[in-house]
């Protein structure tokens, strides 16, 4: 008999990452609000201040760009600092720090300097914190040239995604879905890393391409299951970085399906799926047989009336509404 | 050792002692004169490149404000990181950057400090600690106080310096870094070039309080001084530095000086900020170059005529690299997308 496969949380794995790259890299060190003892409020950190001292496991005034910048300051000048933003939606307040100065030094400078961080931050909906706290703005920092973006969807792809993303020698904005922190997955034990600009292909299928990230992934595996029952076999896509982009790997799958639908909780408007959808349209135009129809967040404020909130995000059933429809299976 | 212990021979040693140092004083004033009419004649070139239409774009230039870059790099070691602002030509040369790499850099050629995709604003040369200019005002506080955060994690004695105008002084960031700057005794001095104007705004417009006040706010020793005296600036930079090197934290240094430009070289009719008869007063009566040139020369330590040669030598060496900057070709085109990623 194999042994039994070990499982984590997305939190544990994050967390575990985290701590191998301590221990592996002694310039590697933890900056934010309320990252050691109390661990943040999503209790991801719980432990490593313990073990790492709060010289690598740093709290910060609440002060959102000036410790980030202090992370750039740090991290060309010789450290590999992972600088955490609590919320997605403070990134607004750190972006000349990321935008600016971290995303350009490298380029700006002739290639002279350059800026190895991590910003983790958070993203996603659905959990009842209104307007502030609730934004996926991955499009925000995908759209910058000099920042590579990890949006991982299991604990298996945040441990070692987020191992690369500490021994990338750029920034990069590592963005978790809070919702996902307590989801449960396997996670060898092993010594692993996930290299960026590699989609991975979560479920096989034939008659139409969902490509989903961070938290549509598991709506989009959920709406294949459904859609397999009325006999569509849907392949769901994970591209796992929105940059780099693993293009190839969309267009070959909607070549081969000849549909595509394109999910991610940001905003729809100007969107990472505009981005994919845009990439396989463009690669696939001769394979498909139905528009490349794109899913996000509904281009409103998050409501905070849950009533009205559920209404922004995609769920398993809009997509397989969709799905069907693209099908033309009503 | 006791009184009766001196011979004559002694003092005569004494003596010799003496005129070495003052000797190796003169040296080093004078490199100090050497260093501030190298940046004078650099912006003057720059501004030439501009107003001939052979410089891409627009520049800050930085006349009138030598004795502050001057003053606070030659307190510093080359190891010492400053970060610096997009009137930062100054900057880059007094903490040891090079003329023609300079100029290169300005027009936009691939010899230039960054193969010329950086241009006047963005000018960085990490091997003379600079780690970049900024074109976003206040916007390297935070690299600065990171820089200093840097070194004291990996138990280095480096300083970092972060140069910004009083422009900056309306930056939420500022305040930000230097509050944990005091919290965590970081070895950064932030040095506050009040040039009186922010861009086109005479800085009693924008500004409440005391300049001071505000970083004392944050239990950091704080200085206002003369930022045309550039002996002045070398020897508060020098004590601030030192404090900052043996752990005793951050410090605040306001220099009080003067852009004789526009807030950059196309700003050129600007009467309706600031009069002539103001900025003619202090190119008269409080012209960093002059006040070393006159001090330097009334101790009679030197005389005019090697200020006049230092003056040459420094103006030749200029007009080679600028022609050094011009000579030099454009990058190629397959430069564009290289160095996005490192």
């Amino acid at each position: 008999m194999s042994t039994p496969e070990r499982e984590l949380t997305f939190a544990e794995a994050v967390r575990e990452a985290l701590a191998e790259e301590m221990r592996r890299d002694p310039n590697v060190f933890i900056m934010g609000e309320d990252v050691a003892e109390a661990g943040t409020p999503f209790k991801v950190l719980s432990g490593l201040v313990e073990e790492f001292g709060r010289e690598r496991v740093m709290d910060t005034p609440i002060s959102e760009p000036g410790f980030t910048g202090l992370g750039v300051g740090a991290a060309i000048t010789g450290m590999r600092p992972v600088i955490d933003i609590m919320f997605g939606d403070f990134l607004t307040l750190t972006m000349d720090q990321i935008v600016n100065q971290a995303a350009k030094i490298h380029y700006m400078s002739g290639g002279k300097m350059n800026a190895p961080i991590v910003f983790r931050t958070t993203m996603g909906a659905t959990r009842r914190s209104a307007a502030q706290h609730s934004q996926s703005l991955q499009a925000w920092v995908s759209h910058v040239p000099g920042l590579k973006v990890a949006i991982p969807s299991t604990p298996y792809d945040a441990k070692g995604l987020l191992k690369t993303a500490i021994r990338d020698d750029n920034p990069v904005v590592f963005i978790e879905d809070k919702m996902m922190f307590k989801m449960r997955g396997p996670v060898p034990a092993e010594e692993y890393t996930i290299p960026f600009g590699v989609a991975d292909i979560k479920r096989v299928g034939e008659d139409i391409t969902l490509v989903a990230t961070s938290s549509m992934v598991q709506i989009a595996l959920g709406a294949a299951e459904k859609l397999s029952q009325i006999g569509i076999s849907a392949e769901v896509i994970d591209p796992r970085t929105t940059s780099p982009l693993d293009k190839q790997t969309f267009i070959d799958s909607a070549k081969k399906t000849s549909r595509a639908i394109v999910i991610d909780e940001g905003y729809e408007a100007y969107g990472v799926t505009a981005e994919i959808a845009s990439v396989i349209a463009h690669g696939a135009f001769y394979y498909l047989d139905a528009p490349v129809t794109r899913m996000g967040a509904l281009d409103v404020p998050i409501p905070f009336s849950p009533a009205l909130e559920d209404l922004t995000v995609p769920t398993e059933e809009t997509v397989f509404e969709m799905a069907k429809s693209l099908c033309r299976r009503n | 050792m006791t009184g009766n212990m001196e011979s004559a021979t002694g003092r005569r040693l004494e003596r010799v002692e003496e005129s070495k140092s003052e000797a190796q004083d003169v040296e080093h004033w004078l490199h100090f004169y050497e260093q501030m009419v190298k940046i004078r004649e650099f912006e003057e070139k720059a501004n030439e490149l501009y107003l001939k239409a052979i410089m891409p774009g627009l520049t800050h230039l930085y006349s009138g404000q030598e004795a502050v870059a001057v003053g606070v790099c030659e307190a510093l070691r080359r190891e010492d990181y400053i970060t610096s602002t997009h009137r930062g030509h100054g900057h880059c040369l007094a903490k040891g950057a090079s003329i023609d790499l300079m100029f290169a850099e300005l027009l936009g050629k691939e010899a230039g400090y960054c193969r010329g995709k950086g241009g006047s604003m963005h000018i960085a040369d990490p091997a003379s600690g600079n780690l970049g200019a900024n074109a976003i005002v206040g916007g390297s506080a935070g690299i600065a106080t990171g820089a200093a955060l840097s070194a004291k994690k990996r138990g280095s004695d480096q300083v970092a310096v972060c140069f910004f105008g009083e422009g900056a002084l309306g930056q939420g960031l500022l305040y930000e870094v230097m509050n944990m700057a005091s919290l965590w005794t970081l070895p950064v001095i932030y040095v506050c070039e009040n040039n009186l104007y922010n861009e086109y705004t005479h800085y009693s417009e924008t500004l409440a309080g005391e300049v001071t006040a505000r970083a004392k706010a944050f239990g950091i020793h704080a200085e206002t001084i003369d930022g045309q005296d550039v002996q002045l600036v070398y020897e508060t930079t020098k004590r601030l530095v030192e404090r900052a090197r043996r752990g005793a934290g951050p410090a605040f240094l306001e220099c009080m000086t003067y852009r004789y430009y526009g807030h950059h070289v196309g700003d050129i009719s600007r009467t309706y900020y600031r009069s002539k008869e103001e900025e003619q007063e202090w190119r008269d009566t409080r012209d960093p170059l002059k006040i070393l040139a006159d001090r330097l020369v009334a101790g009679k330590l030197t005389d005019q005529s090697v200020l006049d040669r230092i003056q040459a030598e420094v103006r030749s060496e200029v007009e080679k690299g600028m022609q050094f900057g011009i000579d030099a070709p454009y990058p190629d085109k397959s430069e564009v997308n290289q160095h996005v990623y490192a």
